[in-house]
């Protein structure tokens, strides 16, 4: 059974002169467990909403989306809440670090809301992704590169089974990109998570065997673009 | 924990608004702990106060007067009474001890009091405990001594030995000098009463003053009584011959609840005092529910980074209470500084007024009562707040969307 089923995906929009927008419509969509998958996607191809929709952080108007065999948009928000903080780890383009708080303390907040805080190993995933030595030092005082590898620490920090990227290297420079992907991509398999990543940028895309294009998947957009 | 956490690591990153708005309640918990426990201290303190004495017999007039007059060394003498009238109740066999006492002079501004040796001897200001002396003996009836209160002597600088001459009023006037010259054969030691504050003459001393009256030598300002046992009957029928049946003297029996009618006439100023605290903390909880309702948009990227993190509404909604809860109650400790500052010199000034001394360190329920109301109702000041925190839309701010 695929860690991550998705059929007849749908949500909308109320758009500025009050009609319905439909930014997703995915009839299908599925991955595999440990598989790692990426979406290529241009700006406004509705890829955020796709991953907020998975993470249950927006509930569908229509359709179905089952992770680990449970079905997402029939839960209820706190459950959905529940099941995001234990099963999915997600990172963020502009990584979306807490700014009050130290490396560790951002990856120990992330493993509060799931299965509980494990000092240990909140600091075993800081060493492993390179920051070992900067446990107690704030986002501010790291660079981007540095950032982004704590937010890669704290999306795996509750052993996510699944793990979703947005953009994870649009705001990294050619190398910390190569080096944050490879990170990532290493990281997931190490810790047995499937990893589904969206992204417009072809070098990053290239790195995947598996990649599926959102315009074509996501029905709403493929519609908009044709000319 | 997790809340704990996060409401450290906000009030950290807001820590100028939360400094401001702790400050804020701090002085509005002072303020209401001060005026609660001042007023609750002095009305204790002022009736508690009777010098050792229950009744005291003086001319026709104010009770209250009379007792500011004789026992607090405040206000005027309603008037001079005869000396026979002194001799009459000393022989009243209800009457334990009577003490004269005559007024009218003063040395910079401390009362000096002419009374008899009995004062010092016969006298227990509170049960077990008379007026003793840190220097010097008791004063000759028969010469221009004085017995310095403690209070008086540390203000005027008088010691043992000293000589002074007193002024002719109650309110000191330099022009208005009496040709007498006194010296201080004795210091009382602190007894944190009225006496504290004034400078003891022998009677005949004041009655005799040049400048006064010749009429004023066989007069004095009123009689401090105490009467034998503890049957209220004795005093009720004194004040029933004295009050009803005669037309002439006053006497002023329960000395504690004549001052306590004091209270009931300035009941109005605490009232006043209360409502001006309780606005001052209506106006710092609303500043706890301001400043973080208004600092809400720039924290809702964090609420949106830590619900998808997987963090609940309720996390969050509970957060930021605490969070306002937490502020007042940072603002409650430091109240008792601000409560410290105020009562330590609201004692200071009723003791030099009066002599009476307040202990604005006794504990009192209103030291828990008023803190846990402040962080009450910060907390459910809070609410508006943490609704808007509870309905952040998490997508929105999560940025940027592609």
């Amino acid at each position: 059974m695929p860690l991550l089923e998705i059929s007849g995906l749908k949500k909308s929009f109320i758009a500025p002169d009050g009609g319905n927008h439909l930014v997703v419509d995915v009839p299908a969509f599925s991955l595999e467990e440990k598989a790692q998958v990426a979406l290529s996607g241009e700006s406004g191809s509705g890829k955020t909403t796709f991953l907020n929709l998975i993470a249950g952080i927006l509930k569908p108007d229509a359709g179905s989306i089952r992770i680990a065999g449970r079905e997402m948009s029939g839960l209820a928000e706190p459950e959905r809440d529940r099941l995001r903080a234990t099963t999915i780890g997600y990172i963020f383009q502009t990584f979306n670090l807490l700014q009050g708080y130290t490396c560790l303390e951002n990856v120990l907040l992330g493993m509060s809301f799931g299965p509980g805080a494990d000092r240990t190993f909140a600091e075993s995933l800081l060493q492993r992704v390179g920051l070992g030595e900067k446990l107690r030092h704030y986002p501010r005082q790291l660079s981007t590169g540095q950032q982004q590898r704590v937010a890669v620490a704290r999306a795996l920090a509750n052993r996510p089974k699944l793990v979703l990227a947005d953009e994870p290297t649009g705001n990294l420079d050619h190398r910390n990109a190569r080096e944050a992907l490879a990170l990532i991509r290493d990281a997931c398999r190490e810790n047995g998570a499937a990893l589904l990543l969206v992204s417009h940028d072809r070098e990053v895309l290239a790195q995947f065997e598996n990649r599926q294009d959102l315009l074509k998947l996501n029905r709403a957009t493929a519609q908009e673009m044709t000319p | 924990m997790t809340i704990l956490l996060i409401v450290r690591r906000s009030l950290r990153q807001h820590a100028l608004s939360t400094a401001i708005t702790a400050l804020s309640i701090a002085l509005a918990g002072g303020l209401l702990m001060a005026v609660w426990i001042v007023k609750e201290q002095s009305h204790a303190a002022f009736t508690g106060v009777n010098a050792g004495f229950d009744a005291v017999l003086g001319a026709r007039g104010s009770k209250l007067q009379l007792v500011l007059n004789t026992v607090f060394h405040l206000e005027e003498s309603p008037g001079n009474i005869p000396w026979s009238d002194y001799l009459e109740i000393q022989k009243n066999r209800n009457v334990q001890v009577a003490i004269p006492i005559a007024v009218g002079d003063n040395y910079r501004g401390y009362r000096l009091v002419g009374t008899t040796t009995n004062l010092f001897t016969d006298v227990e200001y509170v049960t077990g405990r008379k007026y003793a002396l840190a220097q010097g003996r008791a004063f000759n009836q028969e010469y221009r001594e004085a017995v310095v209160g403690s209070f008086a002597a540390q203000q005027l600088g008088l010691k043992y030995g000293d000589t002074f001459k007193p002024y002719h009023g109650l309110i000191y006037n330099e022009n208005d000098q009496h040709a007498e010259v006194y010296t201080v054969v004795g210091v009382m030691e602190p007894s944190n009463t009225p006496a504290d504050r004034v400078i003891w003459i022998p009677l005949a001393g004041l009655q005799k003053m040049s400048g006064h009256m010749a009429s004023s030598a066989d007069e004095i300002s009123g009689v401090l009584i105490k009467l034998k046992g503890t049957n209220p009957l004795i005093g009720k029928n004194m004040e029933l011959m004295y009050n009803k049946q005669g037309n002439r003297l006053t006497l002023a029996w329960p000395i504690a609840t004549i001052v306590a009618q004091l209270f009931n006439k300035i009941a109005w100023f605490d009232r006043v005092l209360a409502m001006v605290a309780y606005l001052v903390a209506a106006v710092a909880t609303g500043s706890i529910l301001a400043s973080i309702y208004n600092s809400m948009n720039e924290r809702r990227r964090d609420i949106a980074i830590l619900r998808a993190l997987g963090a609940r509404r309720r996390v969050i909604f509970c957060s930021v209470v605490l969070e306002a809860a937490a502020i007042a109650a940072i603002g409650a400790v430091a109240g008792f500084l601000v409560y410290g500052g105020i009562t330590t010199l609201a004692a200071k000034i009723i003791r030099a007024q009066t002599g009476v001394v307040i202990d604005p360190l006794v504990w009192h329920q209103v030291m828990w009562l008023a803190p846990l109301a402040m962080v009450g109702v910060s907390a459910l000041a809070g609410i508006v707040p943490a609704v808007k925190a509870y309905r952040t839309n998490v997508a929105e701010h999560l940025t940027p969307v592609s």
